[in-house]
């Protein structure tokens, strides 16, 4: 018993951790046919870890106990399910000699090869046979140790759907015979960046939703850097794109604690306070965005770094270098030609030539129409006139916003946009 | 002595909600620590034996029949009941159905 050592400081997220490097093992030695059984084993070994450790204190190694534990019901889980001929078939002959499955199991689950396994698993989440959606929830649930209640919490949708969703997923890699390793060289580069897109949506969700409590919001973000993170490490796998989006999460989040003031209200890039921006995340993100410079090649993560390092360079909004952020959003805007990127380009304009042009360039938005429904078109709009001091007009388009925004924060910043003084 | 009993319940914890019920016992055995009132314990694994009768029959105890298993113990210093009680206050497991039994261990003290 270590009565000292208090579990938050030991690791936060120890168990929602552990459980993904037990389940990424255990499913290399059943395969992804068998996601459901590793799972179960994962959830037992816990339960056991859980009732001795809340007695016995924390171990000197958590990670070592889990392992040797897993190991054992491993070995027990394959004695009882190999009379299943279905699943004997699904398993390496290995595991089906009870003279060599102890070994194999014992060989097979440990941490020296915990990265790789992860990032493995990553890849098995991300199979191309699966929508992105399920890519996500899978990314969560296996690797992140979410429950299917959390999932359903963090994406506002019901428990059955994320239930479905899995279900799902499991029954492709079934049906695909999805195997448990890196992809190959030649679709290296399409695998990671349909990795790399999940990890970018689960970041999104953490930062743009404003439906739910700062604590689910921060949990994905930092899940989404953490996954990033085991590809950039990775030497097979090291890929300049990963450094991007990286580099892209971490001047995000950096802003984090400066986004919302003590009423948990929004506060804009204009009103934020900059000494409260996570000065090591930024140097972690500019490390990220030197890294990135390695390729040859420029995604979309290259230039939201851009932009995003911009922001966090300027000691102050006045200080915003805009001239370098437009230069970004005109290439993104090449590669990506949607009227939402079209949106952010003409609210940078107004930056740098007025009100006046950035309405302008508003109005001749290709497709302006698609954006009917999106809410931060006539809040834009809003904000722009009322500098134009046409405070009649910019009233009627924060209310228009306001019926767009499911948001009770974003509700509230808009209405006291209407109520400002003059 | 402090027997803790949980219930059976269906639905596991995630891991989030396990670490949450991890920090707030370590919180608590800590404060025991502190207090100076915590001096031993141990979990205890599911199942067990009963030996019973002039036979001696080995038998496979009701430990996991009930719906309640025990857990583990801790053994506290307590001037009373009360102490013992009020001592119980930051069990971490009431919520989920757990539950602890106080009970006092017999003691002499003989003179030296």
């Amino acid at each position: 018993m270590k009565a000292s050592t208090h579990i938050d400081e030991t690791v936060d997220h120890l168990f929602r951790h552990e459980w993904g490097k037990l389940v990424s093992v255990l499913t290399k030695l059943f395969g992804p046919q068998n996601l459901e059984l590793a799972e179960d084993v994962v959830q037992d070994t816990l339960v056991t870890a859980l009732s001795n450790w809340k007695i016995n204190g924390l171990p000197q190694n958590p990670s070592a106990w889990l392992f040797t534990a897993a190991r054992n019901k491993a070995v027990d889980a394959l004695r009882q399910q190999k009379r299943k001929d279905e699943f004997s078939k699904s398993i390496t002959p290995l595991l089906q000699s009870e003279y060599t499955l102890a070994p194999t199991v014992k060989e097979t689950v440990n941490t020296n090869t915990i990265d790789d396994d992860q990032l493995r698993m990553m890849f098995v989440c991300c199979h191309p046979s699966l929508s992105t959606e399920a890519q996500v929830s899978l990314i969560l649930k296996t690797l992140c140790g979410f429950s299917v209640t959390e999932i359903a919490k963090a994406f506002v949708t019901g428990y059955d759907t994320i239930e479905k969703r899995l279900y799902r997923a499991r029954q492709t890699f079934r049906e695909n015979n999805v195997q448990f390793e890196l992809p190959a060289v030649a679709d290296l580069d399409n695998r990671v960046e349909a990795v790399l897109m999940a990890i970018y949506l689960l970041f999104n969700e953490g930062y743009n939703s404003t439906n739910h409590e700062d604590l689910i919001r921060n949990d994905l973000m930092n899940e989404a850097m953490r996954m990033c993170e085991l590809i950039c490490r990775n030497e097979k796998v090291n890929h300049a794109n990963a450094h991007a989006l990286m580099a892209l999460m971490c001047f995000t989040a950096s802003r984090n604690d400066a986004r919302l003031d003590k009423d948990g209200n929004i506060l804009l890039l204009k009103q934020q306070d900059r000494s409260k921006w996570n000065r090591a995340l930024i140097e972690t993100g500019v490390f990220h965005l030197e890294e990135s410079a390695a390729g040859e090649t420029i995604s979309k993560y290259h230039i939201e770094a851009g932009i995003a390092y911009e922001h966090a360079q300027a000691r102050d909004y006045q200080h915003t270098n805009w001239n370098n952020i437009l230069h970004c959003y005109n290439l993104l805007y090449r590669l990506y030609p949607t009227p939402v990127i079209a949106l952010n380009r003409a609210i940078v304009i107004s930056e740098l030539s007025g009100a006046a042009a950035g309405i302008n360039a508003i109005e001749n938005i290709q497709q302006l129409s698609s954006l009917k429904n999106y809410y931060l078109l006539p809040a834009t709009l809003g904000e722009l006139y009322w500098q134009l001091k046409q405070y009649d007009k910019a009233k009627t388009y924060f209310e228009e916003a306001i019926t767009l925004t499911q948001s009770a924060i974003e509700k509230k910043l808009l209405q006291q946009k209407i109520s400002q003084p003059v | 002595m402090l027997i803790f009993e949980s219930e059976i319940t269906g639905k596991a914890p995630s891991p989030q909600q396990m670490q949450e019920i991890m920090g707030k016992w370590m919180s608590w055995i800590d404060k025991l620590v502190k207090a100076g009132k915590y001096v031993s314990g141990e979990p205890l694994l599911p199942g067990g034996k009963i030996i019973k009768g002039n036979g001696k029959t080995v038998t496979d105890g009701p430990f996991t029949e009930g719906k309640e298993i025990i857990g583990g113990y801790f053994i506290v210093n307590a001037a009373d009941y009360d102490e013992a009680v009020a001592l119980c206050d930051d069990y971490p497991d009431y919520e989920r159905g757990g539950a602890v039994i106080v009970r006092q261990v017999q003691k002499m003290d003989m003179p030296a």
